[in-house]
């Protein structure tokens, strides 16, 4: 288009001189072009502005008075939380939580033995970290901690007794009957065959019996360092026994949550492979029994398992108290699991499994070496925020009648030694806390796994 | 090649040990008879086990005089003449009143705290971001203990109620509303509303077929909410409006008259409501960013102003992403109210499985019944959420 035809144009209009210049703007950048873009850009925004402005200034001093400032550090009863007998306005009593703290961790559990409670908290965390960090060594065998020592050997440390001595007992036995079985194995090479795949046979074959020996002879030699250690933590006197209604506090959440975890996570697994198998009767159990446990509120789950699993068991087996809602809480888990792994399943593309075939893998042998090792490792993010939400359901078992955490707070709070007008919104400030930060951490956690794994994608 | 003779390379018949399916067929039927042994040895165990303990078996309950009183009914209900069959429904309505209540609640502001992350207000932005962490990363039954325990139980007694604008009064024991009463006239206007929604409905489609024949928009928004809101207004005024408020009367010791609302109501319905919006809001939010921006753009490029933009463009996409997070939210709310039992609120789980478990002992025909209640609720859901789904799919080539 030419300078003439828009000249000529009907209807155009364009401008024939130019616009007197403006004035530069005020400013585009520094701190008052920020305010002014990002507080104040117009009426509503403004408004909006000085509301949250007044909100904020109106509430946190008050916070900050009432928890730091005028809060209370120290006493030993609800003498020193009282404004009348110490003479000043009184905050938050978090002398009440100082003293109620070991109440908070162990509950009633007998002070004598509270070591036994330390040492499973230790075997937690190096279980925990062993599995989350990323670059810790010996991946494998730390799974094997996590998911058979660890909870063996908490098993026999909190219950202690002769009942726990009995099955320490029998899994030391297991243990070494292995170690020989293994030894045997892995001497005679003809052996191999039995178990062993044509294709992989000649592999095996030609690898030295030490070779052959190498991640069998960790994964045992671990159990039985442990479980000896275990053992002679034990025999000193004999472990008393610690009756499950005296545990309490911050170990019974940790022990619902680490059940949940361990036992959800392969049952999840073998649900989402139930579901999506090509049987049609393994397909249609799992799709039920995910379905069905997703379909209704955990509290069900819980009073089904409190009420329902005595009568589903002859009457001597019937099972311990605190046992009932770690069994409802275990299969509650798994079903979620189940859901976030099968996303995983199904996230792998076909050609892994077609690649797998193709090798001459069976169909658990493909799914142990090739799709679930990156199924599970892409959901993890996933398998996080599942556990996040089991974490805060863990206070559910109150329902129950189980301390959690938050039921030792409760408890504490109808204690007159301590009954003063703050205390209760100390301990829930204290309770939020705790499981802020336990939450909170995870979910940092898993944003961290999910930024590194898409690293690859990242442009 | 073609030395080889044919019939050579034809795979040998496999052992019936390695046959894929054959092995399908055994590990099925294994699979079912280890469940058929597991349920055939819980039924004879519980049988067994009831008899012992001489607890009656079957469904004979529901009919049997249930003995309790509770607070809050929508339906009559009282200790004397009542039975464990109306215990239930008693329930089941309250449930249902929470989390229908919560559900809206929690949408408008799961939206607005959604929509506030994303704000370029900076302080609206870092306080909605602080909510949303601070809600979802604390278990709600610690919510549901602090706005029960801590925010209500502290309030006055009935004597000192706090006065609040319009007669209504706020104390430990609830808050008090002026209770209205309804005229026999007002089911004219009940009607008359129903018969508005049906009009409006129908002049919607009317206008779209309309609008996609010839061009022509008409205000559809103004238009419904006039229809809607106007006729049943038109026709209270012609009844004669027939509502009228009972006012509580504040008393020397105690307050009379009004509509009490329970703590426990109040409390399990902000408790839900703010917690449930935490999820909401991230879940709007993931909703709004998964609309490339490019979109947003292209509807400028068009000629389209912010705010059509908005309605045409960005929503109509992000409501695809949203709506089927948002639904497994209410579901969410809806089994959350469950932890009513918590704090006293008179709900399925807490008058049912709670209440009448323990006073007739019958733990799997109670169970059983709640377990059916909450699963109706999940799969007719998803049913209509799988309908919506396929429905909204994005229909590519």
């Amino acid at each position: 288009m030419t300078d003439a035809t828009l000249e000529n144009a009907p209807h155009a209009f364009v401008r024939k001189q130019n616009l007197e210049q403006e004035a530069p703007p005020l400013s585009v950048a520094g701190p008052l072009a920020w305010v002014r873009n990002n507080l104040f850009s117009g009426p509503v925004n403004s408004f909006m502005t000085l509301i949250c402005v007044y909100v904020v200034a109106t509430s946190l001093p008050d916070l900050i008075r009432f928890y730091f400032i005028d809060a209370v550090w120290s006493g030993t009863n609800r003498d020193a939380c009282l404004a009348d007998k110490v003479g000043r306005p009184v905050g938050a009593c978090w002398a009440y939580v100082a003293d109620r703290f070991q109440y908070f961790i162990y509950g009633s559990y007998p002070v004598s033995q509270r070591w036994r409670v330390n040492t499973v908290f230790l075997m937690f965390a190096l279980a925990v970290v062993w599995m989350l960090w990323d670059r810790a060594p010996l991946k494998k065998l730390g799974a094997f901690f996590f998911f058979v020592v660890m909870p063996l050997g908490a098993y026999v440390l909190l219950v202690g007794g002769a009942g726990a001595e009995g099955v320490l007992r029998t899994v030391i036995m297991i243990t070494l009957a292995l170690a020989m079985l293994y030894l045997v194995l892995s001497f005679v090479p003809g052996l191999a065959r039995f178990w062993t795949p044509a294709p992989l046979l000649e592999v095996e074959m030609a690898a030295t019996p030490l070779q052959r020996f190498q991640s069998p002879k960790r994964l045992i030699l671990l159990a039985l360092v442990v479980f000896g250690l275990i053992a002679v933590l034990a025999d000193t006197a004999g472990l008393p026994r610690a009756d499950t209604g005296l545990w309490g506090g911050i170990m019974v959440t940790f022990l619902i949550a680490a059940v949940g975890i361990v036992f959800s996570l392969p049952l999840g697994v073998l649900l989402a492979l139930g579901r999506r198998s090509r049987l049609p009767i393994i397909q249609l159990l799992s799709v039920i029994f995910i379905e069905f446990v997703r379909g209704v509120p955990l509290i069900t789950v819980l009073f089904m398992a409190n009420t329902m699993l005595p009568l589903f068991v002859p009457q001597e087996w019937s099972p311990d108290r605190l046992l009932r809602p770690l069994i409802g809480v275990a299969l509650f888990a798994a079903a979620y699991m189940a859901e976030v792994i099968r996303g995983g399943l199904q996230a792998i593309p076909k050609g892994q499994y077609e690649g797998a075939m193709s090798l001459g893998l069976g169909y658990w042998q493909m799914m142990r070496l090739i799709i679930l090792p990156q199924a599970l490792r892409i959901v993890i993010p996933g398998i996080v925020n599942t556990f996040i939400g089991l974490f805060k359901d863990t206070t559910l078992v109150t329902v129950v009648g189980i301390f959690d955490f938050l039921r030792t707070i409760e408890a504490t709070l109808v204690d007159p030694t301590w009954a003063t007008p703050t205390t209760r919104a100390t301990g829930y400030a204290f309770a939020a806390i705790f499981y802020f930060l336990c939450c909170w951490g995870m979910s940092r956690y898993s944003i961290a796994v999910e930024q590194r794994l898409a690293a690859g994608q990242r442009r | 090649m073609s030395s080889i003779p044919t019939d050579a390379v034809k795979p040998g018949r496999a052992s019936l040990f390695y046959d894929p399916k054959i092995r399908g067929y055994v590990y099925q039927i294994a699979l079912l008879a280890v469940v058929a042994f597991l349920i055939w040895s819980a039924a004879s165990n519980a049988i067994e086990n009831l008899r012992a303990q001489k607890i009656a078996s079957g469904f004979g309950f529901w009919n049997n005089a249930a003995g309790f009183d509770v607070n809050q009914k929508l339906i009559p209900f009282s200790a004397a003449a009542s039975t464990y069959g109306q215990a239930f429904w008693v329930g089941l309505l309250n449930t249902l009143l929470v989390a229908s209540i919560g559900i809206v609640l929690s949408t408008f502001l799961g939206f607005f705290v959604g929509v506030a992350r994303l704000s370029s207000n900076w302080v609206l932005a870092k306080l909605a971001m602080i909510y949303v962490e601070v809600i979802r990363n604390l278990p709600l039954l610690l919510q549901l203990f602090f706005w029960y325990n801590a925010v209500l139980k502290p309030l006055p007694d009935a004597r000192n109620s706090i006065a609040l604008p319009g007669s209504i009064f706020l104390n430990n024991r609830g808050l008090i509303l002026p209770n209205p009463q309804f005229g026999p006239a007002f089911q004219a206007v009940v009607i008359a509303f129903f018969v508005a929604v049906v009009v409006a409905f129908v002049f919607y489609r009317w206008s779209k077929t309309q609008q996609a024949r010839t061009g022509t928009q008409y205000p559809n928004g103004l238009i419904t909410l006039g229809l809607i809101l106007g006729v049943p207004l038109l026709v209270f005024f012609i009844a004669g409006s027939p509502l009228s408020f009972e006012l509580p009367q504040q008393g020397r010791f105690n307050l009379t008259g009004g509509l009490q609302i329970f703590p426990e109501f109040v409390a399990l319905l902000i408790g839900l409501t703010t917690y449930t919006a935490g999820f909401i809001a991230e879940v709007v939010r993931a909703g709004i960013l998964a609309v490339s921006k490019g979109q947003t753009e292209a509807a400028h490029a068009l000629g389209l102003r912010p705010g059509p933009t908005l309605k045409l463009v960005v929503i109509p996409q992000a409501m695809r992403v949203i709506i089927p997070p948002l639904t497994s939210n209410y579901l969410n709310l809806t089994k959350n109210s469950s932890l009513a039992v918590a704090i006293g609120y008179p709900d399925l789980v807490q008058v049912f499985t709670g209440t009448v478990l323990n006073q007739t002992g019958q733990a799997v025909e109670v169970v059983a019944i709640t377990m059916a209640v909450y699963l109706t609720i999940s799969l007719v859901t998803s049913l209509f959420m799988n309908i919506y789904n396929q429905r909204m799919a994005l229909v590519e080539r």
